[in-house]
């Protein structure tokens, strides 16, 4: 079988679940004819005709504004912003319009809204962001961010069915990088739950999207000295998955949280709220975090390698942390 | 097109109207006495934008109205004891207290989207309800209405240009009341006629006098048939008045007098009540009933409100997702297969006319309003600051052939004109 790498996963999903349901359509900036600025898209205006495979204008407002209007209609729209870093463009209607409609007034939104995220690649400030947590704190919006290609389809396809919009985070980096084999039959990966990647007892990693790789190779890095690392990957960051988390430091008592974002106000911060709140007895040490500066995505590769978190950053935290 | 209104609809029209504004005389007394919650927000003097626009709609159609659309919600089937107890909060009111004001819509059976108060909003989300309802075969038109202040946001811009883009069956009515908040229009936009924006979008605009509830009627028509013929989007400008401050709480002293005064004298209600007496399409006795109809309709409601109860606390942790709570179901009005592989597949390749700006393809509407544009450059129609009086109401669009002629200066008087203007404008900043 051939493998399948995290970017056409999510292909595979856009493209099974149109084929699926009539009401999938999609909307976006270059989606059609040029198949999407990295190619996502591709091949889809062939299958399924203009109708459905919609080119706008620059307007990122309103292709949300426009997607909201057609799930209002019964339909499910998925609407691409070619960067996320767009996804300031259209802070208004994504967190006002769409997250609020169905407590304010019962009016579901089923729409996904998906573009690539995240650094590595010498993008820049613009180029290179996360965004997840303006809409992690956004009640009403629901974010997932895979790492894996199996984890990108099967949520790709939950995200689209599901009745409320979710915020869907494609880590850029991954998207030729990684690949695996794929189930032939239909699968889906359910909303909110977490992922153990690999076992362990002396202390819990907490990541997910890229930096879940980062994590298992720090893991597998700190075996070698002895530490055993257990590796748990979010996948979803709203709803969080607490009873995955928590099971997890049952077992280890010791938590380090790894994240691309930057660090103030980044997931963590809550994770750690959280635990100290549901779970405070199981703590043997501090919680610690590995995260990026509190700075915008640099540009030049060692400017971005000292704001992004590496495999050594994580090893080094880790060691600090199993010494407690 | 229907081409005129029988007497019962011309009746029901005033119906509508005196309704409107009836019901909100009651909100400020509400007010008044600390029963309601938040601002109140009148359409006083807007009545008529309200109840002809969403007069010429079919069931089908959707609206989604804005705070000062109170008129439309009645049209569409709302009724006042909605309206109350949404002001008031009540579990029994559309959105059981977690929203108030016009704030509340109904996908299903009226077809109304909720608004939010970030204006422009609206614009977006109303095209892809157009765009779905062209997708699913239902031949359908959409309506807005938004202040003059309001089109000044992006969201505007971006939403009117991907409908004209796509040809949206949608219809956008601006709202003209001379004043967004306290800032007066000549203020906000460097045009007089706000319907001009729609030449930036390549599409069909109407001016029309707002306080003349039959026009905007027979306006609002013409602009549905052009969008059902898939000649839209449309937009209307509606030449009004708001006669009230921003909400209950402003006493609008930054309104010259005079305005008010000038205003007065075209009250959409009075204007129209004349008309009906004039033509005898109603006598004493009719008229009578009908404000008793309506009094007794807004009493009862009153009442019914002011007994219901407020939500209870645990509301407040419910409905963030939707868990099922909905079925989502699109109206298929084509069959699927059409919009399925193998017979959706299409060549993915842009078919270009014209290969360049200057081949372009021109249509004589385009043509015209170019043409129209050129000749009469607009420093010349300067507007008078201060009072907003408009020029006459003309009915006009922009496809040059029943458009008002604006007047013409002479070139060198352009040229001249310019740059006093912007110093003038510079001096008032």
């Amino acid at each position: 079988m051939a493998q399948v790498t995290y970017l056409e996963a999510i292909r595979q999903a856009l493209i099974e679940e149109m084929d699926r349901d009539p009401a999938v359509v999609m909307i976006g900036e270059d989606i059609g004819v040029y198949g999407g600025a990295f190619k996502v898209s591709a091949g889809m205006l062939e299958r399924f005709g203009w109708e459905r495979i919609i080119d706008t204008p620059i307007s990122e407002t309103a292709i949300i504004g426009a997607a909201v209007g057609m799930s209002y209609q019964g339909l499910r729209p998925i609407a691409e912003l070619q960067f996320i870093d767009f996804i300031a463009c259209c802070f208004n209607q994504i967190t006002n319009f769409v997250a609020k409609s169905h407590y304010r007034w019962g009016a579901p939104v089923p729409m996904v809204i998906r573009g690539p995220a995240g650094g590595g690649v010498h993008g820049g400030p613009f180029h290179s962001q996360n965004p997840e947590m303006y809409f992690v704190h956004t009640p009403g919006l629901k974010v997932v961010y895979p790492s894996t290609a199996y984890d990108a389809k099967g949520l790709m396809k939950s995200a689209v069915r599901d009745n409320n919009p979710v915020l869907f985070l494609e880590h850029k980096f991954l998207y030729r990088r990684i690949k695996e084999d794929l189930p032939k039959e239909e699968y889906t990966v359910p909303i909110g739950k977490a992922a153990v990647r690999r076992e362990g007892s002396d202390l819990t990693i907490l990541s997910y999207a890229a930096m879940a790789h980062t994590s298992l190779e720090a893991a597998e890095l700190l075996a070698k000295e002895g530490i055993d690392a257990e590796v748990v990957d979010l996948r979803t960051l709203l709803p969080l998955d607490r009873d995955t988390i928590f099971a997890s430091l049952k077992k280890t008592n010791k938590l380090l949280v790894v994240h691309e974002d930057t660090r103030t106000g980044g997931v963590a911060g809550e994770i750690a709220a959280l635990v100290c709140e549901g779970a405070f007895e199981e703590l043997d040490g501090p919680i610690l975090r590995v995260t990026s500066l509190d700075t915008p995505v640099p540009f030049s590769p060692p400017l971005e390698e000292r704001f992004l978190p590496n495999v050594e950053k994580v090893a080094a935290a880790a060691r600090e942390l199993a010494k407690y | 097109m229907q081409a005129s209104l029988t007497r019962e609809q011309q009746v029901e029209l005033y119906y509508y109207m005196k309704l409107n504004r009836s019901l909100e005389e009651r909100l400020v007394n509400l007010f008044r006495q600390n029963k309601l919650l938040g601002g109140v927000y009148l359409s006083v003097g807007q009545e008529a934008i309200s109840v002809g626009t969403a007069y010429a709609l079919g069931p089908g159609d959707w609206i989604a109205p804005m705070i000062r659309n109170v008129g439309a919600l009645l049209v569409r089937g709302f009724l006042p004891v909605d309206i109350f107890t949404q002001y008031m909060a009540r579990q029994t009111s559309p959105t059981q207290g977690k929203d108030g004001t016009s704030h509340f819509g109904d996908l299903k059976k009226r077809h109304v989207v909720s608004p939010i108060s970030m204006l422009g909003d609206l614009i977006p989300v109303m095209t892809g309800v157009a765009m779905a309802g062209r997708y699913l075969g239902q031949n359908i038109v959409t309506m807005t209405w938004i202040g003059d202040g309001g089109t000044s946001t992006g969201a505007f811009h971006e939403g009117m240009n991907l409908a004209a883009q796509q040809k949206a069956p949608f219809v956008c009515v601006i709202e003209n009341n001379q004043w967004a908040y306290s800032t007066p229009v000549s203020r906000q936009v460097p045009v007089r006629d706000l319907a001009e924006r729609a030449r930036a979008y390549g599409i069909k605009s109407f001016i029309v006098d707002g306080n003349d509830v039959l026009a905007v009627w027979r306006t609002s028509q013409e602009a549905v048939d052009l969008c059902r013929a898939g000649e839209g989007p449309v937009i209307i400008e509606a030449k009004t008045m708001r006669m009230r401050g921003h909400a209950q709480h402003d006493p609008a002293e930054y309104v010259p007098k005079e305005m008010f005064e000038y205003w007065k004298q075209r009250d959409p209600l009075e204007l129209y009540e004349k008309y009906l007496t004039n033509n005898k399409l109603w006598d004493a006795k009719t008229r009578k009933a009908l404000e008793a109809r309506i009094e007794r309709e807004l009493q009862a409601a009153m009442e019914t409100a002011e007994q219901a109860s407020f939500p209870p606390a645990e509301l407040a942790e419910q409905g963030v997702y939707c868990d099922g709570c909905h079925t989502i179901e699109a109206e298929w009005k084509r069959s699927k297969k059409e919009v399925t592989p193998p017979a959706s597949s299409v060549e993915p390749v842009w078919k270009v006319e014209g290969f360049g700006v200057k081949e372009a393809p021109q249509t004589a509407d385009t043509k015209a309003a170019v043409e129209e544009t050129l000749a009469a450059e607009t420093p010349g129609r300067q507007v008078k600051s201060g009072n907003g009086i408009p020029a006459p109401f003309t009915k006009s669009s922009s496809n040059g052939k029943n458009a008002a002629k604006p007047a013409k200066p002479a070139a060198k008087q352009n040229v001249k004109s310019k740059p006093a203007l912007v110093a003038a404008r510079k001096g008032r900043r």
